[in-house]
């Protein structure tokens, strides 16, 4: 594989990620509650993966070239969690911060589920559960024919996982030893109407996605200590097998009465709500 | 297979060798040109491409909606990804995935159904593909082909190249009769008239073309002038030529290796109801499975035989 990428530059520290953890999910609570609808939730679950991706130094990618050919690919395949990717996106600077809050309005390219014909920077359109590895490894088996160092990013949803075609991808990948496919599991323990353990269970996932041939780390997902050296195992490792993180979160991190309960998915906060998120995340 | 015998029609190759030798054709000309297989190679002949360009076909196994996945991330990166089962596999089994990761990104990825309709015989229902022009047809800018010989799926499958984005092609397994010769005019979208006719049209693709210019042979004997357009093209739709041949003949049969519902029968009745309304009769599978058994067999027991379109017409005239 061709090493000609460069590096991203501005990599932020660990205690810089944190704060900016912050400023996404309140990215997130804004955007909702303004909307009237979406998930947020599901959106706080995989905060902490995602800015670790964009601002931790791993996602290779230029805002201002969004078609560079070599570039990192991220697929956000549990498309409803797309508020954490816009957020990301608007403050590595795809577009304006202030048009964060036209999200779900008509004419919007910030549609409630990415669109990849809508807004430069999305890479695949999701929203159908289950498709977004597959995607990624076409894009995979692409950059391997084009003796490319591109990488492709694609984060599951716990409940996701449920999908038949999660395991088709699964088994696919490692024949073709796409090393240059990383899977992130947000490991959430919650799905729409209940916890993952009940209404369809997937433990042990470490052992499963290994057992299929992929190269796994299972890590606390909400923890820029554990997950950017993990993110970076696994963007560097170049080892011929696909690469699994297992992230371990919690649906709602960030404010306490969400995470306690599982109802709140594709439930947007009240204004009420939304100010007690906010004083909980330390921005009132 | 007996179809066009009473016109002397010779049999040439299935379309979907044909399909499969014009691809290999194409991967040496293009080779951005890349191919994803369920298993199937050797039944969908993309296993003629992958003889000549290895390292471009990727068999992912019996998994139909990978297979589509794979093709559309191979799409968004810059390829262009052709993707082929079993008619009824990979656009039923996947649609899903043709809706979300090809339709709506709008990705260039072609999908190819072989073993279409009923004609495929003996191994039966579950084989066969009935529904797959319709489903085709419900995704947003798809082009769906459906070509009926040799020739003219070489052409196709030319034409959907010089296109950027979705297109499906229909593909079927037994030999067929050969309707156009070595540098016949054939262009995507235009409909074929096969033969002029004053006092009904016929409108037909795929294998059944054969049949409906059997049936005007036929026709004619009584003294009925038959006209007999190729809409091989179901979407976009040649509506002009539909429209003028409505207008000239006063009476169409549509004749299909399909269910009757949401395929070339379907679109042609809003073209004609819109533009130029006349009598109109239809000749496919109805809202029904088939069985297994000969293609010939059951091509006569399910009415889509040269004799059907035959009696479909008389009642017009």
């Amino acid at each position: 594989m061709a090493t000609t990428a460069e590096a991203p530059s501005g990599a932020l520290s660990i205690e810089a990620l944190t704060d900016k953890a912050r400023l996404i999910r309140k990215h997130i609570v804004d955007m909702t509650t303004e909307a009237g609808s979406g998930h947020p939730s599901s959106s706080f679950s995989c905060t902490e993966i995602v800015t670790a991706l964009y601002f931790g130094g791993i996602l290779r990618h230029d805002p201002q070239n969004p078609t560079w050919p070599e570039r990192d690919r991220f697929i956000m395949s549990k498309g409803h969690a797309v508020p954490t990717l816009y957020a990301a996106m608007a403050e590595t600077g795809y577009f304006p911060v202030d048009q964060l809050i036209t999200l779900r309005k008509l004419g919007s390219p910030l549609e409630g589920h990415p669109n990849v014909r809508r807004l430069p920077g999305i890479e695949a359109s999701t929203g159908s559960l289950g498709q977004g590895l597959s995607i990624g490894l076409g894009m995979a088996l692409a950059a391997k024919l084009d003796n490319s160092p591109s990488r492709i990013w694609v984060v599951l949803g716990d409940g996701e996982i449920d999908e038949g075609q999660i395991w088709e991808a699964a088994l696919a990948a490692p024949k073709y030893g796409t090393g240059n496919l990383i899977a992130i599991v947000d490991a959430n323990t919650a799905q729409q109407t209940g916890y993952t353990k009940d209404v369809l269970p997937t433990e042990p996932k470490a052992e499963k996605w290994a057992s299929f041939g992929w190269e796994v780390q299972d890590v606390d997902g909400h923890d820029f200590a554990a997950l950017l050296p993990a993110l970076q195992k696994a963007g560097e490792a170049n080892n011929g097998k696909p690469q699994c993180i297992i992230a371990r979160t919690l649906k709602g991190k960030g404010v306490s009465f969400v995470e306690k309960d599982y109802g709140y998915h594709g439930k947007p906060l009240t204004q009420e709500e939304r100010l007690r998120a906010l004083e909980e995340l330390g921005w009132s | 297979m007996e179809l066009g015998k009473t016109i002397g029609l010779t049999s040439g190759k299935a379309t979907r060798v044909a399909f499969g030798e014009a691809l290999r054709d194409l991967g040496a000309e293009d080779p951005s040109i890349v191919v994803v297989d369920a298993d199937l190679n050797n039944s969908t002949r993309t296993d003629i491409f992958a003889k000549a360009h290895p390292d471009r076909f990727f068999n992912v196994g019996i998994a139909e909606s990978n297979m589509v996945g794979v093709a559309a991330g191979l799409a968004a990166s810059g390829k262009q990804a052709w993707c082929a089962s079993f008619a009824t596999f990979v656009v039923s089994n996947a649609y899903d995935q043709l809706r979300m990761s090809v339709a709506f990104p709008k990705w260039d990825v072609k999908v190819v159904g072989s073993h279409s309709g009923i004609s495929i015989g003996e191994d039966g229902p579950s084989q066969m593909g009935i529904e797959d022009v319709s489903l085709a047809c419900s995704l947003p800018e798809f082009v769906v082909v459906v070509p009926c010989d040799e020739y003219s799926c070489r052409a196709a499958v030319r034409a959907i190249h010089a296109l950027k984005g979705p297109a499906y092609l229909r593909t079927g397994r037994p030999n067929a009769p050969v309707i156009y010769q070595d540098g016949a005019e054939w262009t995507l979208g235009k409909a074929n008239q096969l033969r002029d006719g004053s006092d009904l049209t016929i409108i037909t693709n795929g294998l059944m073309v054969a049949a409906a210019l059997e049936a005007a042979a036929a026709l004619e004997k009584d003294g009925a002038s038959v006209r007999v357009l190729d809409v091989h093209t179901v979407k976009p739709l040649d509506v002009e030529a539909i429209t003028k041949a409505a207008r000239e003949t006063g009476k169409v049969v549509v004749v299909e290796e399909h269910l009757a519902h949401g395929g070339l029968g379907s679109a042609v009745s809003m073209a004609i109801a819109a533009n130029h309304p006349v009598p109109m009769r239809f000749v496919n599978l109805g809202d029904q499975f088939a069985e297994s058994g000969s293609p010939a067999a059951l091509l006569e027991k399910y009415g889509m035989n040269y004799q059907n379109v035959v009696r479909a017409a008389r009642e017009l005239l």
